[in-house]
């Protein structure tokens, strides 16, 4: 919100609507939960280290659903973990969100075709907010895909649901392609 | 130790085999079949199925044997015999540095192997997963439950004719 | 029959040592109480799930419950061609990629009995030896986790960065390389590898002794750890124990020296074996030890590669591969030194079609876990977890 930067000096008076300073509150302290399936576990422990430190966004890894309010699904869900997924779900505080990351959890990945044991897709159980594709993501991506889960928070507002924060964010959102084009255009030109 | 298997050519493997084998022949006769000498993993079978835990504790105690480390267990279906079957592959760690595969079969539907659990601890889990993907009873085991696969799973994944599931507990299953 | 039951059971039993640490009350009358332990914990490195019947503090049987990671490997395996298997043997042990390629490629290699250049041998044995530094930096570092220190595990993933760092400006990915094929490997390494690598290892090395400092000379590690998971060596073997983990317990035996397969024997280096002096042997301390010091002769062996890998221009590292991998009709195991232990694969060939008939994965941590039972046999709860870490597990290998 820049408020640090705003060089406010002593007896000021804020005023903000209570959606944003509530937003502003839960977004900068979204707490996942340290869990991790498979491959893409190491590639979220290694967001959390050093070289590319998650706290930072105050993103810090809770050991217990019961005090998370992000659920970053990572790595490959079987049909034996399915129900335990569904489970720590549901011991989640509402408003929870979750962060399906990597193919597996998104589609099922490289076990989509053969995958007798595989679920294909974590969304088949739980509502899914929002996908990082890669194979394991990389520590960038799923920064992006956090940074995402910020933006949804932010669209949230008293009185309007998930489903329509969603769709505001779908509509504000950039096609990154243009974005890519826009880019490539201003190196060509200079 | 060292020395005398690694520099000799691949084919010292096989001479050591050939030498267990030859021990192992004049110990329980036709019980074992003819060596395979092949020069990647020389193995002979057990003909008699019900024989194998015996073989397996000889082979384990024998002082010219001395097979103490089982490296590793993997079921095998056969489909055209009609057959499921094992295969051990066994080390003398730090004895005599020998190492030969053993193969055990048994009837596709419903047959019964020994299980060597209790003669190799390796196998405990390792019989476990062989049940879980092929269906094989391990007689003996103690332990004789599924490993990998959820209790209520249906069917043996890795048999050549396995017919994947529609829905388990409510999650479809097939892509 | 009754003796052969009995002799079976002859094969001895851990007992666990340092039994005084535990006061067992034996006239006061106690409840077993079951405790679950996972899949989701964080001390489990991954979906493991342990049940563990306690009396009071103390663990009377820890029995673990797997296969929340199967991922229906052999399947796949039978599935897809031989190239095709690489990537899904990537994703068994994912911290060792490079290692885990490495056996699986050393197997069917032996089955198609094929000549590899001198050069992708050496890139071969680079790439797996930085990645067994990286899988140990993991292990060190979540097991510091596990016991309570934070700061060894952002050190372990900083200096890991590095590795992954080089691995993938060698073969473009971070973690699962896809980088040794069938014959060769996917590209040549880059200009300046050489130069870059030998920085690496200078840098690592005082930092590896600074890990050593802050951790292994730690007196509260050592106090959690010391006399904790006690095995003994003869059933070890039993156990089909391999890797950190057997020579934790005392034994000299590593497949780099006893297979010496690729160019290991052409090496200088030597087997990590704990001395007895700081830690016993057979205990979490020494299994902890062991993986300190592989680090740094993993260290010597990168180092004495790079000085005497031939160097030629315009080298293809994939002129090797055959251009249809159909291995005549045969079996094999074959089988190379993970991080933690012997990558075992035992490939059944048919001869006629491109895909295998059988592979079977040999895992190492799945063979090590299975010790779990008698590992946990009397400990107190808090010291489970030392255990677990000390076993080093990655549950996409147990799995499978």
């Amino acid at each position: 919100m820049g408020l640090l930067d705003a060089n406010i000096s002593k007896h000021n008076v804020l005023v903000t609507s209570v959606d944003n300073v509530l937003n502003w509150a839960r977004l900068s302290s979204l707490w996942p939960m340290g869990f991790g399936l498979a491959c893409c576990a190491i590639e979220m422990m290694a967001t959390n280290a050093s070289n590319y430190d998650l706290e930072r966004f105050g993103i810090f890894p809770r050991s217990s659903p019961r005090q998370s309010d992000l659920m970053i699904v990572a790595g490959t869900v079987t049909m034996k973990m399915a129900e335990r997924v569904v489970r720590l779900y549901e011991q989640m505080p509402e408003p929870r969100y979750v962060l399906s990351m990597g193919s597996c959890s998104n589609c099922g990945g490289p076990y989509w075709k053969h995958g007798y044991h595989v679920l294909k897709g974590v969304d088949r159980i739980i509502p899914v907010d929002v996908y990082v594709p890669g194979c394991p993501p990389r520590p960038e991506s799923l920064i992006g895909g956090l940074l995402k889960i910020q933006e949804l928070v932010r669209m949230e507002q008293i009185g309007i649901s998930r489903a329509e924060a969603l769709k505001k964010l779908q509509e504000k959102s950039i096609d990154p392609g243009q974005l890519i084009q826009d880019a490539r255009q201003g190196v060509e030109a200079s | 130790m060292e020395d005398t298997q690694e520099n000799m050519p691949q084919s010292s493997e096989v001479i050591a085999a050939g030498k267990v084998w030859h021990v192992l022949r004049e110990k329980f006769g036709d019980a074992i079949s003819e060596l395979d000498e092949n020069p990647f993993m020389p193995f002979f079978e057990v003909r008699q199925t019900e024989r194998w835990r015996e073989i397996a504790l000889y082979m384990r105690d024998s002082a010219s044997l001395r097979f103490n480390y089982m490296a590793c267990l993997s079921g095998v279906d056969y489909p055209e015999e009609e057959m499921l079957g094992i295969v051990c592959n066994l080390e003398s760690l730090g004895h005599h540095g020998h190492k030969i595969a053993v193969k055990v079969k048994c009837d596709r539907n419903g047959g019964t192997i020994p299980s060597v659990a209790k003669v190799w601890k390796t196998a405990e889990w390792h019989e476990r997963e062989a049940f879980d993907m092929y269906g094989m009873i391990f007689s003996g085991h103690p332990d004789p439950r599924r490993i990998l696969c959820p209790e209520d799973w249906e069917g043996y994944p890795l048999r050549k004719d396995y017919q994947v599931q529609e829905t388990y507990h409510g999650i479809k299953v097939p892509n | 029959m009754q003796e052969l039951e009995k002799a079976e059971y002859s094969s001895v039993r851990v007992t666990p040592k340092g039994e005084d640490r535990v006061i067992i009350e034996k006239d006061l009358s106690s409840e077993e109480m079951i405790l679950n332990m996972g899949p989701q914990h964080p001390s489990t490195h991954g979906v493991l799930r342990l049940e563990c019947k306690t009396d009071g503090e103390v663990v009377i049987e820890a029995e673990p419950y797997l296969g929340y990671l199967h991922r229906c490997f052999e399947k796949h395996a039978e599935m897809v061609d031989y190239p095709g298997v690489v990537p899904f043997v990537d994703r068994m042990d994912y911290l060792a990629s490079m290692n885990n390629d490495f056996a699986f490629c050393i197997a069917v290699e032996k089955l198609l009995d094929i000549e590899i250049p001198r050069r992708v041998e050496f890139i071969r044995v680079i790439v797996s030896e930085l990645n067994r530094i990286a899988s140990h930096l993991v292990a060190i570092g979540t097991y510091a986790i596990d016991l309570g220190a934070f700061t060894p595990f952002l050190f372990c993933f900083r200096d890991r960065e590095h590795i992954l760092n080089l691995l993938e400006w060698t073969s473009g990915a971070r973690m699962l390389y896809n980088y040794i094929l069938i014959g060769g490997v996917a590209y040549d390494l880059p200009q300046g590898f050489k130069k870059r690598t030998l920085e690496f290892v200078k840098y690592f090395r005082p930092k590896a002794l600074e890990l050593q400092k802050l951790l292994t000379e730690n007196e509260i590690f050592v106090k959690r750890t010391k006399g904790i998971g006690m095995m003994p060596a003869e059933v070890a073997i039993n156990y089909g124990w391999s890797g950190p983990m057997l020579r934790g317990s005392g034994v000299d035996w590593d497949l780099r020296k006893e297979d010496a397969y690729s160019i290991y024997p052409e090496l200088d280096f030597k087997v990590c074996v704990p001395d007895g002096k700081s830690s016993d042997i057979g205990d979490s301390l020494s299994r902890h030890l062991v993986r300190a010091m592989e680090m740094e002769q993993s260290l010597d062996i990168v180092e004495q590669c790079l000085e005497m890998m031939p160097e030629e221009e315009g080298f293809d590292p994939k002129a090797a591969i055959p251009k249809r991998i159909r291995p005549k009709a045969g079996e094999v195991y074959g089988r190379a030194e993970n991080p933690r232990g012997e990558l075992g694969f035992y490939i059944q060939s048919d001869g006629k079609s491109t895909k295998p008939l059988r592979c079977k994965a040999r895992s190492s941590c799945f063979v090590n876990l299975s010790a779990m039972k008698e590992l946990s046999l009397g400990q107190l709860i808090p010291d489970l977890v030392a255990i677990i870490g000390s076993i080093d597990i990655v549950l996409g290998e147990v799995d499978r």
